[in-house]
């Protein structure tokens, strides 16, 4: 699907922040960028989505380049528009992409129920907790029907509980809908569980140090696999060698 | 009574309070009436003539309202035009502080002559003190967007249009209505002001133009009485602006 060869790109300030980076994502792929912070995972993110361009190499597309509403993206903070209602800021990519509120409403109610909020549609953000507004967010990211689904840190910042029930969703949603996820992270438990493959990242500057493919089905009941933990346990392994490799 | 209706009695049993002693102190101390007038006399002063205070407070208002209209449009139109363009905001940035902290008083006296017409030149002055505050907080909020917003906005394809339609103006909004409600005050500031330049060069309009008459004459317990008017009004527009801007918010969602 996509192709990045010996990409690098710098802060404004001269820092590099990500050099020689080889990936390749393919169509379908549940893909983890996993690394402490400051390794580039998020600036990776943002080449992927088009957001900004490599200072150097190459990102290439297998056919057309993603086009407005093909790449979905939810960020750590829920972002929503506090002045719309639940329903509304789903709407909202539909909405750029020039259709009416009639026309979207089926998209948008169905987009709301598959992250289990139907019943929330008329409610304003400030009225919903932090896992809910996550949902919103997830829904709207979903509602264009995206190829490419790029989640950065969506649920560092909730409870622990709600965490591993979104995690557990993340996964149904991404085996119904079919399209490619990339998802930074920080934490070993949320990429051994989500991940196909598990990409480790480490900084100064950020490169792609190792990759692991992941043995388990995705599926909720991994969480008490004892495969799981031999992941976990693998991934902290591997992740510790590369932060110590000079 | 709770500690929340006691709180929202202060104000009045603070202000009932203040007056008693002042009504007594005038009285106790045989304070004339052209020095200090007790609120009493005021109140007096006010009754032998309500209608023609009443008329000047209305002409004051109307200067103050249109003022601020003209304010918060030139503040808005001024705050799309900066958000819009760096060039626009590097030349109008500096000129809008120097308009800000010129006095008004100082430049009233040309305004008057310039402009002409009593009532659009009071408008000018009043405009000229209230502009400043809409402007500053507009420019604030529709520059105060979420980066990951813009992102979204970007990768959905929206455009320079979209971006401010459904984006930095309603973002902005909140913003605009805290500064609309320093500016409230500031328009009728500006008004009497203006008024005070104008009446001493004969235009006879507004409070302010009360008050100087009063002044002149004596009538020192009418010029209280016209002072008066003016503070509850300015509590008046405060109120009213603040209630608008709750009202607008929570109809949003945002309150």
């Amino acid at each position: 699907m996509l192709t990045l060869r010996g990409v690098g790109r710098r802060f404004p300030g001269g820092t590099e922040a990500l050099a020689g980076v080889d990936l390749d994502l393919g169509e379908g792929d549940f893909l983890a960028l996993l690394g402490p912070s400051g390794c580039g995972k998020s600036t990776l993110l943002r080449l992927i989505a088009g957001l900004d361009p490599p200072d150097t190499g190459s990102c290439v597309w297998a056919g057309a380049p993603p086009g407005p509403g093909q790449i979905g993206v939810v960020f750590q903070d829920p972002t929503l528009l506090p002045w719309a209602r639940a329903a509304e800021n789903v709407w909202l990519p539909l909405r750029l992409g020039g259709q009416r509120r009639e026309a979207a409403w089926p998209a948008v109610q169905a987009a709301l129920a598959q992250v289990g909020l139907a019943d929330a549609a008329a409610r304003y953000p400030r009225a919903l907790s932090g896992g809910m507004r996550m949902r919103v967010a997830i829904a709207r990211a979903l509602v264009t029907r995206p190829r490419l689904l790029l989640l950065d840190e969506p649920f560092a910042a909730l409870d622990e509980f709600t965490r591993h029930k979104l995690q557990e969703d993340l996964l149904a949603l991404w085996q119904r809908a079919r399209c490619t996820v990339v998802f930074v992270t920080h934490s070993i438990y949320e990429a051994a569980f989500l991940a196909r493959r598990i990409v480790l990242m480490t900084p100064g500057p950020g490169r792609i140090a190792d990759e692991i493919a992941s043995p388990l089905a995705p599926s909720p009941q991994t969480r008490l696999d004892p495969a799981y933990a031999a992941l976990v346990g693998e991934t902290t392994r591997r992740m510790q060698r590369a932060l110590e490799m000079p | 009574m709770n500690g929340a209706t006691w709180l929202r009695a202060a104000p009045a049993l603070f202000g009932l309070a203040a007056l008693l002693l002042w009504e007594g102190l005038v009285r106790a101390l045989d304070v004339p009436n052209y020095l200090v007038p007790g609120p009493l006399a005021i109140l007096r002063a006010f009754l032998e003539d309500p209608g023609g205070l009443l008329l000047a407070l209305l002409s004051t208002l109307s200067v103050t309202a249109s003022a601020l209209l003209a304010a918060s449009s030139l503040g808005v139109l001024l705050a799309l035009a900066m958000a819009a363009s760096p060039w626009a905001r590097a030349a109008i940035q500096p000129w809008a502080v120097v308009l800000q902290v010129t006095p008004i008083v100082a430049i009233a006296p040309l305004i008057i002559v310039w402009v002409g017409d009593p009532f659009t030149s009071l408008v000018v002055c009043a405009t000229i003190v209230a502009f400043f505050p809409v402007l500053s907080n507009t420019a604030v909020g529709l520059a105060a967007v979420s980066p990951e917003l813009l992102d979204l906005f970007r990768l959905n394809g929206a455009s320079r249009w979209q971006i401010l339609w459904l984006l930095r103006l309603p973002a902005a909004l909140p913003y605009f209505l805290a500064g609309l409600r320093i500016s409230g005050g500031l328009a009728l500031v500006g008004a009497v002001v203006a008024e005070f330049v104008a009446g001493s060069g004969g235009f006879a309009t507004g409070l302010a133009y009360r008050i100087l008459e009063a002044s002149y004459r004596l009538r020192i317990p009418r010029m209280f009485a016209a002072l008066v008017l003016l503070c509850i009004a300015g509590i008046a527009i405060n109120a009213a602006l603040a209630g608008f801007s709750r009202w607008l918010l929570r109809r949003r969602g945002e309150v």
